[in-house]
């Protein structure tokens, strides 16, 4: 057992021990029969939103009910290898993909969903977004100046700060590179404390340092007596009988301990509210499946990616990019603050362990393989494309299979082709300005190059498309948008779903765009401000009792 | 190429993806239990078995621990195609059903032995070809195959050293 002895006893394991001193967790695909839950909240999904909900309600006295997909696994559970990790924690094993194939979405699907495996990059919405979402759509009560309390807020609680260890080499390369050109750059902050400095993020922090919704909001709303499903798909919104548009129950599917297939165990859920928090392709699925009325077909349209492209580089020095911090420097130089001209967008860094690259980089055979034998000395940048800003475009949208589960269905033109291209030039360019000796646009055509000038030739010719370039994203975002016109917004500006009295989003899915930065501090501020409002609502007041 | 002979490869790549979106839908929900890996039946698995060695061409280790290898990452093949949704697995059991059938297996992979027959160059040249169609349904079906041999193979312990990558760190007191 090499792996057990990775990981000394005296590590601690906080949810172990809550759930040794009683928190309740029930593991859906261990159940032998039926089951029926009551509580004042429901919430679907763990993540960013629905955690931050769970704590924040939990705190106002109300009984709350977590439901999620996922798994629960914890720091002892977390062994730094790829082959546990995408299939335990990620959606589709680390694979899904949008409807044509063309771009491969790394989504959390585990207890504290996208939290438990994101690279803490921390972010305040970008003031040019939230401009934006008031002029283009006419939302009120979020701009910078009605957020900062709740950035300040969830900021304090989740540690975030700006990371003052030296940026690994993965992300030095991106500064350096970067700066030589005059290009800006600047660190990012992040939701650690007493990181090790590992470099494992997306497989789960087995120190307990990343301060996700496992080991922040859940553990408060446990401590207090809330519930937790696992394994358990949420599957059906019912109305409730009687007049009014109201939600009665939510059924919900027991899955196997695979977490593929659903088992014949039922589980309905009966609670005064409900809260989607299941992401911004789980949340418009489970609103879709449950028929909710929605007059003006808003409902997992303008759903949005940050599609992303990526350049690898071979640098003379060591990267070793599967250690360290693995995003600690980014450039929004290309981000634009002007929202309707050309696709703008951000480079980071991602890390860079061995399946990750391997399915990254094109090719096969020994072409593929010389690449992989430089991984010590394989250095990636990557672009984020801001979507959603632009009449062409328009982000994708979400539809059910046959079977019920989500597909997101995500066309890509013209306007993102343009950006990806930009994006793929200023990357080589910075990789070569910081001593690359061979760049490679990652591209079907598996082509390298050594000098910038034949880079930059190829590239402007280089012939983009689907499922030729790569594309991935790590960010989901919209289905579900917030605002006050009822044609173009799900949900209003306290979260409530339009057309029911006890439906609440609070998730990703809200966004009317994609952030254009990394979404996690975005959707804590947002869904602490909406529960917390939500929280003085529903406030339980003891009889007699006077405010 | 001439421009008959474009157009002739054109008329054949349209007749060869009319066939396939024929199979993808004609091969529709045959009664299978719900815990099965997707169809990956043995014939399925004389595919992922030939293809291995074409994708990792040069990143298999030699001698003595190749077969070990090459049997390790078909098994995780199966295990990476258990774990997806049901609705991928069904995907990727249409695929191997095309791949599998002798006529879609020569028409549309242009592979004229069987598998375990087929030679390097054949099965090299057939994955390049998919990868380079102009059908994004054949570029997305190489796409699959990429995915599942590479993350089954570096996901493996046994290829970490040949690529310098020294494994996760220990977490001991040091």
């Amino acid at each position: 057992m090499d792996l057990d002895l990775q990981r000394p006893p005296h590590l601690p394991d906080p949810f172990r021990d809550g759930l040794a001193a009683g928190w309740k967790a029930i593991d859906a695909s261990t159940l032998a029969e039926d089951r029926v839950f009551e509580a004042d909240v429901a919430i679907v999904g763990t993540g960013a939103g629905g955690g931050t909900a769970a704590e924040i309600l939990s705190a106002a006295g109300l009984s709350v009910l977590m439901i999620e997909e996922g798994p629960l696994a914890t720091s002892s559970d977390f062994r730094m290898r790829e082959a546990d990790a995408y299939p335990q924690l990620y959606q589709e094993s680390a694979s899904r993909k949008t409807g044509d194939k063309a771009i491969n979405i790394l989504q959390g699907r585990c207890v504290g969903g996208g939290t438990t495996v994101n690279w803490t990059s921390s972010f305040r919405t970008p003031e040019a977004t939230l401009r934006y979402w008031h002029d283009a759509f006419g939302l009120e009560g979020f701009a910078a100046a009605d957020l900062a309390p709740w950035f300040e807020r969830m900021e304090r609680r989740l540690g975030i700060a700006p990371w003052l260890v030296a940026p690994n080499q993965n992300n030095e390369v991106l500064r350096r590179g970067a700066q030589a050109l005059g290009v800006e750059v600047g660190t990012i902050r992040r939701n650690v404390v007493g990181c090790w400095n590992i470099g494992y993020c997306g497989m789960g922090c087995p120190t307990n340092a990343k301060q996700s919704m496992l080991v922040t909001t859940i553990p408060a709303a446990l401590s207090r007596g809330a519930t937790l499903l696992t394994r358990t798909r949420a599957w059906k919104l019912e109305p409730a009988s009687g007049p009014g548009g109201r939600i009665g129950a939510l059924e919900c599917l027991g899955l196997d301990a695979r977490g593929t297939d659903p088992t014949p165990r039922r589980i309905v859920v009966r609670a005064k509210t409900f809260i989607a928090a299941a992401g911004a392709i789980g949340t418009p699925a489970l609103l879709l499946r449950s028929n909710v009325p929605d007059p003006h077909g808003v409902v997992g349209k303008r759903t949005f990616l940050h599609p992303t492209v990526v350049s690898a580089a071979l640098m003379p020095e060591r990267v070793a990019g599967f250690a360290g911090a693995p995003q600690s420097i980014y450039s929004d130089q290309f981000l634009g603050g002007a929202t309707d001209g050309p696709i703008g967008y951000k480079l980071e860094a991602p890390p860079i362990h061995p399946v990750l690259a391997a399915i990254t980089l094109p090719g096969l055979g020994p072409a593929h393989a010389r690449w992989m034998h430089e991984l010590p000395h394989l250095q990636v940048i990557i672009a984020l494309l801001r979507d959603g800003f632009h009449r062409d475009s328009p982000g994708g949208k979400v539809v059910l299979r046959s079977d019920g589960s989500p597909l997101l269905e995500y066309g890509l033109n013209d306007y993102f082709w343009d950006g990806a291209r930009r994006a793929l030039a200023t990357m080589a360019q910075i990789q070569f300005a910081a001593g690359a000796t061979s760049v490679m646009p990652v591209h079907g055509s598996a082509t390298s190059f050594t000098r910038w000038p034949e880079a930059r030739q190829a590239i402007a010719a280089l012939p983009l498309a689907p499922l030729v370039t790569p594309v991935v994203s790590a960010h989901v975002m919209g289905g579900c948008p917030i605002g006050p016109d009822v044609r173009r917004s799900a949900v209003d500006s306290s979260g409530r779903y339009h057309h029911l009295e006890n439906l609440y989003v609070l998730d990703g899915s809200v966004f009317p765009t994609s952030i254009g930065a990394n979404p996690q501090l975005s959707i804590y501020a947002v869904s602490a401000k909406l529960a917390s409002a939500l929280g003085e609502t529903l406030r339980p007041r003891p009889v007699g009792q006077r405010d | 190429m001439s421009r008959r002979a474009l157009l002739k490869a054109g008329v054949a790549g349209g007749a060869a993806l009319l066939v396939a979106r024929w199979l993808y839908t004609s091969t529709s929900p045959p009664p299978r239990g719900t815990q099965d890996a997707g169809g990956f039946d043995p014939a399925a698995r004389s595919v992922v078995a030939a293809i291995i060695p074409v994708f990792l061409d040069g990143a298999l280790p030699g001698g003595a621990e190749a077969s070990a290898a090459q049997a390790q990452t078909l098994d995780a093949v199966e295990r990476i195609i258990a774990g997806l949704p049901p609705a991928t697995r069904k995907e990727l059991a249409d695929l191997f059903s095309l791949l599998v059938f002798p006529p879609s297996r020569c028409l549309i992979a242009g592979v004229w032995s069987s598998w375990p027959d087929a030679t390097r160059e054949a099965i090299a040249s057939f994955l390049t070809r998919w990868s380079e169609s102009r059908f994004a349904l054949l570029r997305s079906a190489h796409a699959a195959l990429h995915q599942l041999v590479f993350s089954a193979w570096y996901a493996n312990p046994r290829a970490w050293p040949a690529i310098g990558y020294p494994g996760p760190p220990s977490l001991g007191s040091g």
